[in-house]
């Protein structure tokens, strides 16, 4: 298949967070890639490393005690080890993010027009009228209604979907070339997870922005996403297409988010379906793969290093950390094909 | 907006009844505080206290005292047991020395424990935010006495530096007169102040830091700077402002009694203090009511500013 160039590349990111109780490796040798109009997912469950690797693609996670290792190259700059000033060209501009609680991520003390026209001025050179009339313009394009008055609103007026709405057109009012949503629809209401999603894939189609989409719900992932990346305690476990991993899951982690799913159009389980155990603390990991602890099919092999790699012959984008062979993966996941999806012709509607 | 200070002026006339009414009982049942038996001087008859009971309507009962007091005093005539002399002057000559005193220093404790907060909350825990919380403890933890008493001594007296105390008013001294005798004062009574705001400030700023708005800024693209200023500062003194005006409030209301005691400054606070030692009514309900007027005062004027910082606050 023939792939454009890759607009963002991460490699070997690793993000180290110095505590009281010790070094937090919260991030550890995660590397992708994010092509032009791309949906990449990254799911995990919390303390995966999912946000942090988001964080730190927008440099929101540097601080003293942070340490950094890899490259995240966006074209030319390495958003690394770009400085501050670097960066902040950059953010807001060409990657921009829209955060988990749309109730607290505005000011609120600042009309909405005001925080978005903060945005637009600091990276572009427009006067005030005109930066206001592209708010309003962007602002009737997420979806607000009688945007030209709601423009002076106070976020406390808004509700919480509406406020998520102001925060997409937000971080679209510079055209970035990604953006990152980071559990976007978590802190609403289902109704409107839908409807931001909605919103969300209208904006790819046109404005052709590529997307990581950070989240725990796969429902989510399976509306959107072209491709999935599954963290596990700071590594990712498997990365792959959307159909691949939904349809052929490599990795026993996968198995278990997968089998966490329900659907109201099947048989109501006794209990609801969980991994057991809890994820390892990310001060004292397990030696090789964080997930053996937890694992039912552990073996001697599992306390190697587990690279990421394709492991199935003819499809080398999809690619997981786990020592078994295909043939016992394929064999041994207690769920069968397709059993765990949703019909393909809703998947990417 | 209409009813709501309608229903605060209906407040701040009530609590100024109560507080006056109190006030004027306390000297009624307080031994020794007689007013005929003091004015009538050194050994007098018991006919020259009762004249002058009768005179001065003392022999009245306790809320007929108390009305002919509170008419005296909103008409201009009242006029003190001791020195028979007019209350309500003494107040319009003593108010603009308070007023310079409490404004100059509210203004210094703002700024300086605004710049001493931000200055310690951005490197929390460092060096130079522990320095500045020893230095804050110990602003706070000298007495207004002890700390003007060393100043006045050193600064004023021993080395010359600025006057010891008195106070010019600028039409006779100048404005340089007026700023020299007041610096000193001004810094005495805001250090305690300056402790406290800086702690606020510290505290604020750290618990707005890590709001998720401020993310939000950071995201954005803008400079560091202005994240600091217009998102962080903005939201975080919010409730330092109306701290402040409470603070303000209390400084003219007669927190600032023994800086203008200890640097002579005669204004409101200093007039009080006199005429407790003597006893007193009439100007001691005078001056009461002077600052309980600004306490309820800046009180209303807090919450209509509150409202105005914080577009979530409606007043109602």
């Amino acid at each position: 298949m023939s792939t454009p160039a890759p607009l963002l590349d991460v490699q070997n990111l690793k993000v180290d967070f110095r505590t009281e109780d010790g070094v937090v490796h919260a991030v550890d040798d995660v590397s992708f890639q994010l092509r032009p109009g791309e949906v990449l997912a990254v799911v995990g469950e919390s303390g995966s490393g999912k946000s942090v690797t988001a964080m730190t693609l927008m440099g929101l996670t540097r601080s003293p005690n942070a340490t950094f290792g890899g490259t995240a190259r966006l074209r030319d700059l390495d958003l690394i080890s770009a400085t501050d000033d670097e960066l902040r060209a950059v953010r807001g501009k060409e990657i921009a993010m829209i955060f988990q609680d749309p109730m607290t991520s505005l000011n609120p003390v600042h009309r909405i027009g005001a925080q978005i026209v903060e945005q637009i001025q600091a990276h572009e050179d427009v006067s005030d009228a005109e930066a206001r009339d592209r708010v309003v313009t962007l602002l009737e394009r997420v979806g607000i209604p009688r945007a030209a008055e709601r423009v002076d609103s106070y976020p406390h007026e808004f509700s919480g979907g509406m406020r998520q709405r102001v925060m997409i057109a937000m971080a679209m009012s510079c055209d970035p070339a990604i953006l990152i949503a980071d559990e976007p629809t978590t802190a609403l209401d289902v109704t409107i997870q839908a409807q931001i999603l909605r919103e969300m894939r209208d904006l790819r189609e046109r404005t052709g922005t590529a997307i990581i989409l950070v989240t725990h719900d796969l429902g989510v992932v399976a509306d959107i996403a072209d491709r999935i990346a599954v963290m596990y305690a700071g590594r990712i476990v498997e990365t792959g297409t959307l159909d691949e991993i939904f349809y052929d899951p490599q990795h026993p982690y996968t198995w278990g988010l997968l089998g966490s799913i329900t659907r109201i159009d099947r048989e109501r389980p006794e209990r609801l379906p969980s991994i057991p155990g809890s994820p390892p603390s990310l001060i004292d990991r397990p030696e090789g793969c964080h997930f053996r602890p937890r694992c039912r099919h552990e073996f001697g092999d599992c306390v190697k290093y587990p690279a990421l790699e394709s492991r199935i012959p003819d499809s080398p984008g999809h690619q997981d950390r786990c020592w078994l062979s295909v043939d016992e993966k394929r064999a041994r996941r207690e769920i069968a094909p397709g059993q765990i999806g949703l019909e393909s012709e809703g998947a990417v509607a | 907006m209409a009813t709501f200070l309608i229903r605060r002026l209906a407040g701040m006339a009530f609590v100024m009844f109560v507080v006056s009414v109190l006030t004027y009982f306390i000297f009624f049942v307080l031994p020794g505080g007689d007013p005929a038996v003091r004015m009538a001087g050194k050994r007098p008859t018991p006919e020259i206290i009762n004249a002058i009971r009768e005179e001065w309507g003392l022999d009245e009962p306790f809320y007929t005292q108390y009305l002919t007091m509170m008419g005296k005093l909103f008409s201009g005539e009242l006029v003190s047991y001791d020195q028979r002399e007019d209350v309500v002057a003494r107040i319009i000559d003593g108010a603009p020395r308070t007023f310079a005193l409490a404004i100059g220093a509210a203004i210094i404790w703002f700024a300086a424990g605004v710049a001493l907060g931000l200055f310690s909350a951005i490197r929390a825990g460092g060096i130079r935010d522990r320095v500045v919380t020893v230095l804050a403890l110990i602003g706070i933890s000298t007495p207004v006495f002890l700390l003007g008493a060393l100043a006045s001594y050193y600064i004023g007296y021993k080395w010359g530096i600025l006057p010891d105390g008195g106070y010019t008013p600028v039409s006779e001294g100048g404005l340089w007169q007026w700023l020299k005798h007041l610096i000193m004062p001004w810094l005495v009574l805001a250090t305690l102040f300056i402790g406290v705001y800086s702690r606020i400030v510290r505290s604020s700023v750290l618990d707005t830091i890590n709001d998720d708005y401020v993310r939000t800024a950071r995201a954005k693209g803008i400079s560091e700077r202005r994240v600091m200023t217009r998102h962080v500062l903005r939201n975080s003194l919010i409730p330092v402002v109306t701290l402040w005006g409470l603070d303000f409030g209390y400084v003219l209301g007669g927190g600032a009694i023994l800086t203008e005691k200890v640097f002579g400054i005669q204004g409101v606070g200093g007039y009080f203090a006199d005429s407790i030692t003597r006893l007193d009514v009439p100007p001691v309900m005078a001056v009461v009511l002077f600052g309980a007027f600004f306490i309820v005062l800046l009180n209303t004027i807090v919450d209509i500013v509150y409202a105005l910082l914080d577009p979530r606050i409606r007043l109602s």
